[in-house]
């Protein structure tokens, strides 16, 4: 998708989205003067940051802008769990599949529950876009292409679309300050995630996929999943509010623990860009 | 777990106010000495109703370093006197949510510096560390409540810093709930016990949190400042 196409597709949910960016005079500017030289990674960022100065102070279109970003991203796990359900031979029967339906069901759930929260707050939802859940952008023949054929490959996208998703919500906290309901019910679903992350990892480990791999993030480990470093940059975090916690307070705590300890979030740039190849 | 006073902290300040409280109140009412010190008695209370939080934003982080002083002081525990016929993949990752919670305890405790509350003594005489069910049973009402009371606080919670911290913290607690429901009940995970027909976390408001968490703390608490 490129900037005009997703620039375009908020101005059928926002009318204004021209308005905002034409009277933001630096924002404009720079979209106009700056746009060629980009590198094409960096796009997202800087789209973020134009669509930012775009909304400015807007609380009521930041909250219903954030839940439809989490909405896509609700999305794209619900469809990724229904179609691997949908994939005979794939997910073994029992408590596996027990676990993934659960997952999905939880998915989908909170699908409809943030249309009903974006309506509620004025907004209109997304639609669902048109995935491509092998990663591919759109050719159907991305590094994922294997997930709704080989179990591993399924389990290690599931792993990623989880901590990935654990990341996307903690990271808009900030923005749902304004309305306790809100923020209240993105908590909420943050730990579901979370408690799904672990489930996965738990997986992966006890069908041998990786015998190290724990329920938590160590460090930035990726736990042998190619292609999805940008998931887990900045997990290796280990320094709170400029507290150090290795060995804090004369305890004994490893750089791993330290890091494990605190999950770390990811701004919707980043998330944009991790969240890209999916979009067909 | 020793009872220590934090030198500075909350408590000391609070006594220091509420002596200066009583004083004022004394001059404007003028009551006679004797009448004085039924009033002494009557209005002034707070000295015996256990530890405070202070107020705002401080309330609720020290309403989080409460919980994470009791589960990283359970945890201490259960890694000192494993429960017999613990594995060692058990053991190994308890240790390590052992070590994730005295980290979040230590962080809370440097992040408060002189507004942190006290440490508190424990009560897990109702918990058998020799037994794997006690053990992880008691785990998997900690990690719950844990879960639960970060998202209920986050509401209360002022700084968009202290929130994102809270937020860092919770889903890593999340993971540990969902482990330890795993090593009781495989797939239990994320059950309808804790996640509602939404497919949200059934989060809990910080007074009923605290009470259900002071079976297990044996200082006395005073919640009277945290929202109800």
């Amino acid at each position: 998708m490129k900037v005009s196409e997703i620039i375009s597709a908020i101005g059928e949910q926002d009318p204004e989205i021209y308005e905002r960016l034409s009277s933001r005079r630096r924002a404009m500017s720079g979209f106009v003067g700056f746009g060629k030289k980009l590198a094409l990674t960096s796009v997202p960022f800087f789209l973020g940051s134009v669509l930012q100065k775009a909304y400015g102070q807007s609380t009521g279109t930041l909250v219903v802008d954030t839940l439809n970003f989490a909405l896509t991203l609700e999305y794209l796990e619900y469809r990724f769990y229904n179609t691997a359900l949908g994939s005979s031979g794939l997910i073994p029967s029992g408590p596996a599949n027990a676990a993934i339906t659960t997952i999905r069901d939880h998915e989908l759930a909170h699908v409809n529950f943030l249309k009903t929260a974006i309506t509620a707050a004025g907004g209109t939802p997304v639609s669902e876009p048109t995935f491509d859940l092998t990663g591919g952008n759109g050719s159907g023949n991305g590094p994922f292409k294997d997930a709704f054929s080989n179990y591993q490959v399924f389990l290690a996208v599931a792993q990623t679309l989880e901590d990935t998703g654990v990341r996307a919500y903690k990271g808009q906290a900030g923005n749902l300050i304004s309305n306790d309901t809100v923020l209240t019910a993105a908590l909420n679903i943050h730990s579901v995630e979370a408690r799904h992350a672990s489930h996965i990892r738990q997986m992966r480990k006890a069908n041998g996929f990786d015998a190290n791999i724990k329920p938590w993030i160590t460090g930035k480990d990726t736990e042998g999943v190619a292609g999805v470093d940008a998931s887990y940059a900045g997990e290796e975090n280990t320094t709170q509010a400029d507290v150090s916690i290795i060995n804090i307070g004369g305890q004994t705590i490893s750089a791993s623990a330290a890091s494990e300890a605190f999950d770390e979030p990811l701004t919707k740039e980043q998330i944009l860009l991790i969240v890209d190849p999916f979009l067909a | 777990m020793n009872e220590e006073r934090n030198e500075g902290g909350v408590l000391n300040d609070l006594d220091f106010q509420q002596k200066l409280h009583r004083r004022a109140f004394l001059r404007y009412t003028g009551i006679a000495v004797a009448a004085s010190t039924v009033i002494t008695l009557d209005a002034c209370k707070k000295d015996d109703d256990g530890v405070n939080f202070g107020s705002d934003d401080i309330a609720i982080l020290n309403y989080a370093y409460a919980l994470e002083q009791l589960e990283a002081a359970f945890y201490t525990q259960v890694i000192s006197t494993p429960y017999s016929g613990i594995s060692d993949a058990e053991k190994s990752l308890l240790t390590d949510v052992r070590d994730h919670e005295i980290a979040h305890r230590e962080f809370f405790k440097a992040a408060l510096g002189s507004n942190a509350i006290q440490a508190l003594e424990v009560d897990f005489s109702s918990i058998d560390f020799t037994s794997r069910a006690s053990v992880l049973g008691t785990a998997k009402t900690f990690e719950d409540l844990g879960v639960a009371a970060y998202n209920g606080a986050g509401q209360y919670i002022a700084s968009a810093n202290y929130l994102l911290l809270a937020g860092k913290i919770v889903s890593v607690e999340a993971r540990h709930a969902a482990y330890i429901r795993d090593l009781l009940s495989n797939g239990s995970f994320a059950d309808s016990s804790v996640v509602d027909s939404n497919g949200l976390e059934k989060s809990m408001k910080p007074r009923d949190v605290i009470s259900a968490a002071s079976p297990f703390i044996k200082t006395k608490l005073n919640a009277g400042s945290l929202p109800a």
